[in-house]
């Protein structure tokens, strides 16, 4: 199984650049993920001003709302993606991060059997060979 | 299963490794380590729900289980023992006096989980212990779970377990990685068992699905935790680099029905990408150490030319060749030849794949084997010898085991396909 752990900071996009200690240790945590054998990938993001949102509305018209945001309260910081043997094991994961005034959200990640057949016929015809 | 139990077990499945190997390394006896672990386990079951899960889960899991050690020897010593049992003991308390868990440094138990590694795959041991005593060991898994994945019956696996265990003390097998010469000698077999957990997963032969995906990404696991351990080892790299890139293939390689889907049939669309740059990075860095290619990283580099390949058409089947002529040459084997006249056929025409075959065809290890006939009807059939070719797909759908590839057989008996 594969989990996304998405990590939310609590800060100011003027204070988004983490201190020399903090990724000393955050590093320290992703060589332990990266030696047991669970670590996928990971990457840290870039403040919100540096990049931009697409919205859709109903009809599917897309909307492009560039950087910086007045209210941005839920933003991505960074992601792992794991694997894990359980969500159990993808929360324990988590909690060992060394974080400070944060949240990390697990999401299990799709596999191809986890859609139902009609799903994965689609994939198939529309992508496929 | 309550809440707080599948957290617990979540915990063990991370720390349970290292603390077999720690205490493995104090009480030089693997089977010992694993029931002082499990003692450490019970104790954690007992308290966690109510207190909560510790700060360091695993320095607390040590603890206890130095604890229990040293109160089952004061207990056994009650009774009339044998005087260098009684010795090694007395060493053994010494040592976890000692020794600190938590002050230990990185390397430290990054070696006694080498270790562990090493005695788990032990060459006194069958294939089968071996590769039970890892899943138990290594990967945390539990009897029920071993049996269930291998199709064996739990008291079986039980078995194997407790005389591989005694097997190991009786021999007196020393806890601790070979050097030179002998971890030459050992590390294939630390490779194969890793390999063989990966393909008992990957193979399209019964057994529930989640199971299978379950033991291949234990070997991915395994494979990375040791490439990591054993940064030195081109193998360790190749060996991981060739499972990635199989792993990356796990959605294509079965049609809709079931069926297994040939290599260059595959929908390259449905590869993980991940997983084949994850498997090319590991071919990379099995490149740059010194030292000629072993079987492992040459089969690596052959998948490695499959997933750069957009599109079957691209296939870079002179190199495919040039490395199967070494692979043949490193690890001869009949099925290695099969493989070689696939590529000979690619690159220099039916007939030069034909010669290849030829030498093989009485070869006992490929007797039954249904792609033997297949690929050379496919051959024939390039070389317009319909009639020889049609023969040969239709004994390879008498030895295909599953219907649909029979069927499929049956067709291109047909001159269909």
């Amino acid at each position: 199984m594969r989990f996304m752990m998405f990590m939310y900071p609590e800060i100011e996009e003027k204070d988004w650049n983490p201190s020399a200690e903090a990724v000393e240790a955050m590093s320290r945590y992703n060589e332990e993920l990266r030696k047991a054998g669970m670590l996928l990938g990971l990457d840290g993001l870039q403040p919100p001003s540096e990049g931009g949102v697409v919205g859709f509305d109903g009809a599917g018209k897309a909307t492009v709302t560039d950087g910086p945001f007045a209210e941005a309260k839920e933003v991505v910081g960074g992601y792992w993606l794991i694997q894990a043997r359980s969500k159990e094991e993808a929360l324990e994961w988590a909690s060992r991060c060394p974080g400070e005034r944060c949240r990390i959200e697990v999401r299990r990640v799709f596999e191809m059997e986890d859609f139902p057949e009609d799903v994965q016929a689609a994939v198939e015809e529309n992508f496929g060979g | 299963m309550s809440e707080a139990t599948r957290a617990i077990e979540a915990v063990w499945r991370i720390e349970s490794a290292r603390l077999i190997a720690g205490l493995a390394r104090m009480v030089r006896d693997v089977g010992l380590a694993e029931d002082l672990a499990q003692d450490a386990l019970v104790a954690a079951l007992e308290k966690w729900p109510a207190a909560g899960v510790p700060e360091n889960p695993g320095a607390w899991l040590m603890a206890t289980a130095k604890n229990r050690a040293i109160d089952r020897m004061r207990r056994e010593k009650t009774y009339e023992r044998k005087r260098e049992e009684i010795a090694r003991d007395t060493g053994v308390l010494f040592a976890m006096e000692r020794s600190d868990f938590e002050a230990a440094a990185d390397d430290e138990i990054g070696d006694d989980l080498l270790a562990l590694i090493f005695t788990c795959c032990h060459p006194l041991l069958s294939r089968e212990a071996r590769v039970a005593l890892t899943l138990r060991l290594l990967g945390g898994l539990t009897t029920a779970e071993i049996a269930r994945a291998f199709l064996a019956s739990e008291a079986t696996t039980a078995q194997r377990l407790v005389r591989a265990k005694r097997a190991l003390r009786e021999a007196k097998v020393p806890f601790e990685v070979p050097r030179g010469a002998e971890l030459d000698e050992r590390l294939p077999s630390v490779l194969e068992v890793i390999y063989l957990i990966f393909n008992e997963g990957y193979a399209a032969s019964g057994g529930e699905e989640w199971v299978r995906r379950d033991l291949c990404e234990e070997a991915l696991r395994l494979g990375r935790v040791l490439a990591e351990l054993a940064p030195g080892q081109p193998e360790a790299h190749g060996l991981i680099a060739l499972l990635e890139i199989q792993a990356s293939r796990l959605n294509a390689r079965r049609g809709a029905g079931g069926e297994p889907v040939l290599l260059l049939d595959q929908d390259r669309g449905r590869w993980d990408p991940l997983l084949i740059v994850r498997g090319l990075r590991a071919l990379e860095r099995a490149e740059e150490l010194p030292g000629p290619m072993g079987p492992y990283g040459l089969q690596a580099a052959i998948a490695a030319c499959h997933a750069r390949a957009l599109r079957a058409e691209e296939t870079d089947w002179v190199r495919i060749a040039a490395l199967y002529d070494v692979l043949a040459q490193v690890q001869p084997s009949a099925v290695v030849e099969l493989n070689r006249a696939v590529a000979v056929g690619m690159v220099f025409g039916p007939e030069a794949g034909l010669a290849v075959l030829d030498e093989i065809a009485e070869e006992k290890a490929l007797a039954g084997y249904h792609l033997l006939p297949s690929v050379r009807g496919d051959l024939l059939a390039r070389m317009g010898r319909d009639e020889e070719a049609a023969d040969e797909f239709k004994r390879a759908a008498d030895l295909a085991s599953n219907q649909r590839e029979r069927e499929l057989l049956l067709r291109r008996a047909e001159g269909d396909g």
